[in-house]
């Protein structure tokens, strides 16, 4: 990695990009895309493909004779352009709306979205002024996702990074997988959210269904309403100080403060008797995480 | 995967028919291989309508001996109607092997499809004084089009878009289903019964009749076991989240009701829209949009959420 400048990268082509990146695709050896890493590398926190746009240039597209693909493309097309702030105008309930974008930028969604509306997403702000289907956000790396409505199930699937913000109630396994970053609900969530999590958090100021926290490995659940039921090896903990200053902090950073604060939280972890790599190496568990 | 529908107006009519199709179009890539309605219109002064198949789709396409066996299937059909005391006011043959009979009759109606069935390839799809049963292979706009659906005047419906893998693809397996022989009353379901066997069982047992071997059968089977015997619609629907496992979502109509229920384990998709003279629900959001382009509120219900409305 060392040694290889943007500029050089950016003319690379993706095979040439990913082994001068350190990766290697070489099948069958069960070691595919592993990175042999130079501590001597600098660190890259954006990709070096992705274009350099300006969020005061701004602009519109309305969708509603487009496909899907047609959107996302002329999305990435836009931002080729260095356009920083797009509105996408009439999505009416399209699905995969605004994936895979990798990138710094503000996105504005006016109006519905259907199933895997902003999911693998790696650095943008979305903002969705109406509903959102299932699996919205799923996998999202880093970045902010704030849905003005309500969301349905499987609300951050597997999320790893970032913000994800409903304001209305959610549907079924909310976070199921959730492997790091914030899930934040300010109405209800449905039943077996938080299934399987391993890392980050989920804020749920409504109430929350049955099954809550279910094979939960790791994370934290904190619930401001009732609970339904709490699943396998979910356990109540005691709020901490920390724990307020921080539910504080981010409900009050979108604007989702109860006006009765955040003592009434209940907070969820695992109870470790299913799941436990506490003892593991940090190798160890990164290969099982 | 399929896809499922429903919409009712509260207290008025509308172009159901059209908007049905929108809905179903809008689920096509949700099941491309049939496409079913149940459309409630305001009846025809206290007469049934009868929707029937005499053939499967596939079985006009085994030689010209067919139409011979369909005329005499059919021939069979107005004879049990005479022998019933059937008034046919109207009889229509919408394609080579579908039709719809406007009959009066004053008798036990459930006893006059029964032998209606025992006709080799003949199926009632529905009967009732404001349920008209459609499904055929092919998508929303295809069927529409075959059984001129787009100015279907009515109060209610439900739909559905068939990805076939439990069963065949023909129109025996497609949705909806009617719960034989309960007048009015017709299914929809996405999603997979695991003890259709053994319910099935039980119904055969007190003496309900399967024509499919399609899971979603069993839920109009069950329904209408259910109604026959005094339970409300939100009574019905409430056993079925105990009695039925899997996972499912389904819809049920009735003559002046519609209702929904989804599974404990909220494992299909449901998205509602509620309004004060309209209520539209369908798998995807796509579909509602599809007849409400206006920005809406919707959400979806959770697990064993039943739902009632009256038309």
């Amino acid at each position: 990695m060392a040694g290889v400048t943007d500029a050089q990268l950016k003319e690379m082509s993706q095979e040439e990009r990913v082994k001068a990146l350190g990766m290697t695709t070489e099948q069958l050896t069960g070691k595919s895309l592993y990175i042999e890493f130079d501590p001597d590398a600098e660190e890259r926190f954006i990709y070096p493909w992705a274009p350099d746009v300006d969020f005061n240039k701004r602009t519109e597209i309305d969708t509603d004779e487009m496909s899907t693909t047609q959107v996302n493309t002329r999305i990435s097309e836009l931002m080729a352009e260095g356009f920083g702030t797009i509105v996408l105008k009439n999505p009416r309930g399209k699905h995969s709306i605004g994936v895979g974008i990798l990138s710094k930028l503000n996105l504005i969604i006016e109006g519905s979205c259907g199933y895997f509306a902003v999911g693998l997403l790696d650095g943008p702000n979305v903002r969705i002024n109406g509903r959102v289907g299932w699996s919205c956000g799923e996998n999202m790396m880093s970045g902010t996702i704030m849905i003005e409505k309500n969301a349905g199930s499987t609300f951050g699937a597997a999320l790893r990074g970032g913000d994800l913000v409903c304001r209305g109630s959610v549907g079924s396994r909310t976070g199921i997988d959730q492997k790091g970053g914030t899930i934040i609900v300010g109405g209800d969530t449905g039943a077996l959210s938080g299934f399987m999590m391993q890392r980050g958090r989920i804020v749920v100021c409504g109430n929350a269904g049955k099954n809550l926290g279910d094979s939960m490995y790791d994370g934290t659940i904190f619930v401001g309403g009732d609970i339904q039921s709490l699943g396998v090896d979910a356990v109540e903990a005691e709020l901490t100080d920390l724990d307020r200053a921080w539910l504080t902090r981010k409900l009050t950073q979108y604007d989702l403060m109860p006006g009765r604060g955040v003592d009434h939280f209940t907070k969820i972890v695992a109870g470790k008797q299913l799941w436990n790599y506490d003892n593991l190496e940090p190798n160890e568990k990164k290969l099982i995480l | 995967m399929c896809g499922i529908a429903g919409l009712i107006y509260k207290g008025k009519s509308a172009n159901v028919g059209a908007e049905m199709t929108a809905m179903l179009q809008a689920l096509k890539h949700r099941g491309p291989d049939s496409t079913g309605y149940a459309v409630y219109g305001e009846g025809s002064d206290g007469n049934y309508v009868m929707r029937l198949k005499a053939a499967e789709a596939e079985d006009m396409h085994r030689g010209r001996g067919i139409y011979q066996i369909l005329d005499e299937r059919i021939a069979a059909v107005d004879a049990i109607l005479a022998e019933h005391g059937a008034d046919v006011k109207l009889k229509d043959r919408v394609t080579d092997y579908a039709l719809r009979y406007v009959l009066s009759h004053d008798g036990d109606t459930g006893k006059m499809a029964e032998h209606i069935e025992e006709i080799d390839g003949v199926e009632i799809l529905s009967l009732g004084n404001g349920l008209e049963l459609i499904k055929d292979l092919g998508d929303a706009s295809d069927v529409a089009g075959l059984y001129s659906l787009n100015d279907f005047s009515g109060t209610h419906g439900i739909g559905h878009t068939r990805m076939a893998t439990e069963s065949d693809v023909d129109i025996k397996s497609a949705h909806p289903y009617w719960a034989f022989p309960y007048n009015d009353v017709s299914v929809v379901h996405n999603g997979q019964i695991t003890n259709y066997w053994l319910m099935r069982r039980e119904m055969e047992r007190k003496g309900h009749r399967f024509m499919s071997n399609c899971d979603s059968e069993l839920l109009a089977v069950y329904t209408a076991h259910n109604l026959a015997n005094g339970m409300t619609l939100e009574e019905s629907l409430r056993r079925s989240i105990e009695e039925i496992d899997g996972v499912f979502t389904y819809l049920v109509a009735t003559k002046d009701q519609l209702g929904m229920a989804k599974d404990t384990m909220a494992a299909k998709p449901l998205v509602l829209y509620e309004s004060d003279d309209l209520i539209a629900m369908a798998s995807e959001e796509v579909a509602i949009r599809a007849i409400l382009p206006q920005e809406i509120d919707t959400y979806d219900p959770y697990d064993e959420e039943i739902r009632v409305w009256q038309a």
